[in-house]
């Protein structure tokens, strides 16, 4: 396993996908697995699928939504963001 | 982003498989009762290392994250190490699945030694009576001997898998009692009429009774791994962790040792085929045959409609059906309120579809030297 200790979301600072996880789209968004846990995750927006896709060109995560979702929806983004990092999909 | 339209998704079809799994040979060195695909012979026509080695390539390109490998038994393939090495090299995880009489020392330290690879040795027993009743005699013990194996060779979490059947169900406590003391991962699936499986099935498939109390088992025990095998279990109460559908020709299919395409590991037979790797590749038969395409269009819910229950189990598994004799539009034999009984009763003198090729070996086979070291009982 790549770390031991859980990780918390922390929106202030860079995130990018894992090297351990790999994306596949598919029509609902896309497919995720995590190569060291097997876990398999579903993205189900494609506007998920592209912030995750993007938040490597972003200083922060907060930035990544700011610029890529509509203020309605953000916590909702932010809520799927720190699941990811939960489940290790997305490392600082 | 509701829940409730990503099975709908699922049942259309992905643009690549989650689950697919490829035997590697028909070959094996034991013969099982129940074996899904008649396995036994090695077949001629078997896919060359440099076939295997392309498919694995193309597996990669189309971004499947892991793949399941089985048999006949994989691991008597000479090139199997190569195989598998070839996967994990292309970012392509390996879960296998071994009889574990090739697990011998080193073998146990060279798999420990690969990332992105998961082992399930299978045992169908909890004591070599049981297990060895269905799997030969002397297979629990060879079992046994790779899982000690695999743990001196500090593998990590290895699996045990399990077929569950009137006969061990009753073991359930036992099984988890050896993972647990292995540190193993307890792995429990269905017993299919598929294969040599329709000679047993009558006889060695749980009872109504059986199957509640699997269910009430699982539902209590999140961490044991299912495959999402028990889906008709569903039906009687919360759903079973898992996706809770038939994925056949939809998230789920087969390649079988000769490259042919199958909708699922438990329909070896014409019917679902639906073509060859050898042809134009994998991609295109998973895209775009004809019979995928068809398993992808709504299905007709049959005499399952008017079950209050049809959206917990969908009607259960197609290879269930198909291989007992029943229509697609019928209920899963095994159905949890006795539909699939009364059904079969009413079929008692239809004659039952049995997997087209057959592997299995004229003569009986017994584990012998120099691939079981120690003297086998009995």
């Amino acid at each position: 396993m790549s770390s031991s200790e859980p990780p918390t979301f922390d929106a202030t600072r860079h995130w990018r996908l894992s090297d351990h996880a790999s994306l596949r789209d598919e029509s609902f968004g896309a497919l995720a697995y995590h190569h060291d846990t097997r876990r398999l995750m579903f993205l189900k927006s494609r506007a998920l699928v592209e912030l995750v896709r993007q938040l490597d060109d972003y200083a922060s995560a907060s930035d990544a939504i700011s610029a890529l979702v509509e203020e309605p929806e953000r916590d909702l983004y932010l809520a799927a963001l720190s699941s990811l990092c939960v489940s290790g999909l997305i490392s600082a | 982003m509701p829940e409730a339209t990503l099975r709908d998704r699922l049942e259309r079809g992905l643009a690549s498989p989650i689950c697919l799994t490829w035997e590697l040979t028909y070959a094996c060195n034991l013969s099982c009762s129940h074996c899904l695909s008649s396995s036994g012979r090695r077949d001629p026509r078997e896919l060359t290392t440099s076939e295997a080695l392309a498919l694995i390539d193309e597996i990669s390109s189309m971004k499947i994250f892991y793949i399941n490998v089985g048999g006949g038994e994989p691991m008597v393939r000479r090139d199997f190490f190569e195989i598998v090495e070839h996967a994990v090299l292309r970012r392509v995880g390996v879960k296998f699945s071994t009889n574990g009489t090739r697990i011998d020392a080193a073998a146990a330290r060279r798999l420990a030694n690969i990332d992105y690879l998961d082992v399930q040795v299978s045992i169908d027993g909890a004591d070599a009576h049981t297990n060895d009743r269905v799997r030969g005699s002397g297979s629990y013990a060879a079992a046994r001997r790779a899982m000690d194996n695999l743990q001196a060779a500090q593998f990590g979490e290895f699996k045990i898998s399990v077929v569950m059947t009137r006969e061990n169900v009753e073991q359930l406590d036992d099984f988890a009692a050896l993972a647990r003391d292995y540190g193993a991962q307890l792995r429990l699936t269905r017993l299919r009429p598929s294969g040599r499986g329709a000679d047993v099935w009558n006889d060695l498939h749980p009872t109504l009774e059986q199957g509640r109390a699997l269910y009430r088992w699982l539902s209590d025990r999140p961490n044991v791994l299912t495959g999402d095998s028990f889906f008709h279990l569903s039906a009687l109460g919360a759903p079973l962790d898992g996706l809770n559908l038939c994925g056949a020709g939809r998230v789920v299919c087969l390649i079988d040792p000769v490259g042919n395409v199958y909708a699922c590991p438990f329909v070896i037979h014409d019917e679902f085929l639906a073509g060859n790797v050898r042809d134009a590749g994998f991609a295109r038969v998973w895209r775009e045959s004809e019979l995928f395409t068809s398993l992808r269009e709504p299905q007709n819910p049959g005499a399952c409609a008017s079950c209050g229950s049809f959206d917990a189990c969908r009607g259960g598994c197609m290879a269930a059906k198909f291989f007992t004799g029943l229509e697609m539009s019928e209920p899963d034999p095994e159905c949890v309120f006795g539909h699939g009984e009364l059904a079969l009763a009413a079929k008692e003198n239809t004659r039952r579809p049995h997997s087209s090729p057959d592997h299995t070996r004229r003569v009986a086979v017994s584990l012998s030297p120099p691939h079981v070291a120690a003297k086998l009982p009995g």
